[in-house]
């Protein structure tokens, strides 16, 4: 076939931005996975080993015992966050349509957090929680409750709770927006007919609202669950590289930078293990966020 | 006309080929960002004594330097002369070939350095040296000359003069040790600030010799002792992180701070009016020798594939000989490794004192070389046995059972 002008023009103008996808998304990508299956002494890549580096990180201690303890915390983190973000969220947003007093300030007051950078809450609330000086520990002394005040990040049974928390705070105006933005969404004549069947506000909310808002619900529990597995800055700010104390908050991202590039006492940086994880990272992932995805469609109802 | 074109010609290759000979640059890598206007004045001194030379400085922020070398180096781009770590993060540069080993042939300075400093720059595999070292750090602990003066406090000369003294300043109302754990490698630092002279001199020629491993007496001895004056830690102190120990000795409200020699310089920034001392913390008995640890912190390296070798290794004299140590100690205020170097800070001169009698900051010196590194699990036992979660004995082991993954002598 011979090109015409206008096929000219189609080419000229699609090629470059297809070269620039190519070599600085899809290249990365592709090296990344590639980097996996060789052997690397620090940044020096040595001989092609097949799935050895895989092997390592899920069946050879230490790594496998490291990267089921992440992996646990990362589902923990995932659960907790399912209920005090994404539930939470769900209710006031209700709360907010429904045009309780004060709405207005509390539509802006809820979603304020989610403006400000992770750096700046992980920061706050590692204040909050100081032992000697946070507000968490200050208060309960002066309400005569110093039994309780802990070393919130200083002992396993707390810090995971306490990133947990500080994550929650942040976010949890992020799904209280997307679920209000879809309840508005919800026609005022479907409403009118269920106000003359029942005046019970819990029917209305799992036998309308809920079906109804389900696209945002899908939008809200992926992002979450991708978020939750690709868990990063926040316990790095607030607990460090190795997860302090002794691992308790150690999740795959800070486990994969560890490995990858070598923390402050670890000892060399190995690109090939590192990329192993991100590997197995990524695919694990795109896999159930894709499951969660088709199956979360699958309920949504066409208004 | 012909002669004079040949000559022209002949006189531009003649340049040509001399003109690297006559302008020599060179330039030196680092991560001492903050170090920059005084490294600025060594390399003057070091042009002026050799002309045709220059050394140009460029820094590297301190967390990815080595990444950044590496890749460098792997890539052909490297500088000429680099500063490097010590051991492990020494040996990750070495390994790769890119270093040009040194002796003290070519840097006959050498021989007078300590023997332990010069192991912090060998490679393990092939004996030889890839760097000139030039700083140690030492762990001890630091304290406030004041508050110790108005509690009537001085230098303990046993433990339990340390923990004598400790209960002293808590019943006064001041908190005795600033330190909190909640920052991972503030778990190795207090062990060693605290307990070096509880494991005593002998504890880590026997663990290199295979004679004695974590479980030995003296190190759960010393895990013992640990946790003992860890009740005279603030509360909470396994929450409190590194920085907000930092603020609570400088703002004056704990009286000793267990940590390196490189504490002093931020203590008097942060409060100037600071009256500082140093000790080792002692033994059991007063007889025990009062030990400190010690460890390297990098050295000065040359490209093997570098452009200007020989004057790259004319700075590595330079940077190996007393003069420069010399200047160093006194503008960067640190531990020099040159023999010979005095120090101008009383303190400074107190810490090289101590370092006479010393033991290694055993982990980050011999069990950094294999995965699960030894500070790691150091650092997460300790943090356990702080914490309530383990007792000594299972400490040790555990530190012990998790090196045998790698550590050959531990493997049974």
């Amino acid at each position: 076939m011979r090109m015409t002008g206008r096929g000219w023009w189609i080419t000229a103008l699609i090629v470059p931005p297809m070269a620039f996808v190519a070599l600085f998304i899809i290249y990365p990508i592709v090296a990344a996975f590639t980097y996996a299956f060789f052997d690397w002494q620090g940044l020096l890549r040595g001989d092609f080993i097949g799935l050895a580096n895989f092997h390592k990180v899920l069946f050879e201690e230490p790594y496998a015992a490291w990267t089921r303890n992440a992996f646990t915390h990362n589902i923990m983190v995932f659960v907790a966050l399912m209920v005090l973000q994404n539930g939470l969220g769900f209710f006031l947003a209700y709360a907010l349509w429904r045009e309780l007093p004060g709405a207005r300030f509390h539509r802006i007051a809820v979603f304020l957090p989610v403006v400000l950078s992770t750096v700046i809450v992980g920061y706050l609330f590692k204040l909050f929680m100081h032992p000697l000086f946070g507000v968490f520990n200050i208060s309960l002394r002066g309400i005569g409750l110093g039994g309780l005040a802990q070393p919130w990040l200083g002992q396993d049974s707390t810090a995971l709770w306490a990133l947990i928390i500080a994550n929650a705070w942040h976010m949890l105006g992020f799904p209280t927006l997307v679920f209000l933005a879809g309840m508005q969404r919800i026609p005022t004549e479907m409403l009118d007919a269920v106000r003359m069947e029942t005046q019970s506000e819990w029917v209305k909310i799992t036998k309308i609202v809920w079906p109804l808002v389900a696209p945002s619900a899908t939008v809200v529990f992926v992002l979450l669950f991708v978020g939750a597995f690709n868990w990063f800055e926040l316990p790095y700010i607030m607990a460090g590289l190795d997860g302090s104390p002794y691992g308790s908050t150690d999740v795959l991202g800070l486990y994969f930078y560890r490995t990858a590039f070598g923390g402050v006492s670890s000892g060399q940086p190995n690109f090939g293990l590192g990329s192993a994880l991100a590997v197995l990272i990524f695919v694990f992932i795109a896999a159930i966020a894709s499951v969660i995805t088709v199956r979360l469609r699958a309920r949504e109802i066409q208004l | 006309m012909r002669t004079n074109l040949f000559r022209i010609g002949v006189g531009l290759v003649a340049t040509m080929i001399a003109a690297p000979a006559f302008a020599q640059d060179l330039t030196l890598w680092s991560w001492r960002q903050e170090d920059k206007a005084q490294y600025e004045q060594f390399i003057s001194t070091f042009e002026a004594a050799n002309p045709g030379i220059t050394v140009k400085f460029e820094t590297f922020e301190a967390t990815n330097y080595n990444t950044i070398l590496s890749t460098a180096l792997a890539g052909g781009t490297g500088p000429d002369l680099m500063m490097v770590r010590a051991y492990g993060g020494m040996e990750a540069i070495a390994s790769g070939g890119y270093l040009e080993s040194i002796s003290t042939e070519t840097v006959p300075a050498l021989a007078g350095f300590a023997p332990t400093a010069i192991a912090a720059e060998t490679m393990r595999s092939d004996s030889k040296i890839y760097a000139v070292p030039f700083a140690s750090q030492t762990q001890l602990v630091i304290y406030n000359k004041g508050l110790f003066d108005a509690n009537g406090i001085t230098e303990p000369q046993t433990w339990d003069e340390l923990i004598a003294a400790a209960q002293k300043l808590k019943d006064a109302g001041v908190i005795p040790f600033a330190n909190g754990t909640a920052t991972a490698w503030q778990n190795e630092t207090v062990l060693f600030d605290l307990t070096s002279s509880i494991m005593g001199p002998a504890f880590n020629d026997d663990l290199l010799a295979g004679k004695a491993d974590f479980t030995d007496p003296r190190f759960v001895e010393a895990l013992t002792k640990l946790k003992e004056v860890s009740a005279f830690f603030p509360d909470g102190f396994i929450g409190l992180d590194y920085p907000s120990a930092q603020q609570l000795f400088s703002s004056g409200m704990a009286a000793m701070f267990a940590g390196g020699s490189y504490e002093l310089a931020t203590f008097k920034t942060q409060n100037p009016d600071l009256d500082l001392g140093v000790f080792a913390a002692p033994g059991k008995t007063a007889d025990d020798p009062k030990l400190v640890s010690i460890y390297y912190d990098g050295g000065y390296a040359m490209n093997a594939k570098g452009a200007n070798k020989e004057a790259a290794l004319k700075f590595l004299n330079y940077v190996a000989s007393q003069e420069f140590g010399q200047a160093f100690a006194n503008s960067l205020n640190n531990i020099s490794t040159i023999p010979g170097v005095t120090f101008d800070n009383p303190l400074l001169q107190e810490v090289s004192e101590l370092n006479a009698s010393a033991i290694p900051y055993i982990f980050l010196v011999n069990f950094r070389y294999g995965e699960p590194p030894g500070s790691v699990l150091e650092q997460q036992e300790v943090a356990k046995l702080l914490g309530g979660q383990t007792t000594p004995e299972a400490a040790g082991k555990a530190i012990t059972d998790g090196l045998a993954v790698w550590y050959e002598p531990f493997k049974k």
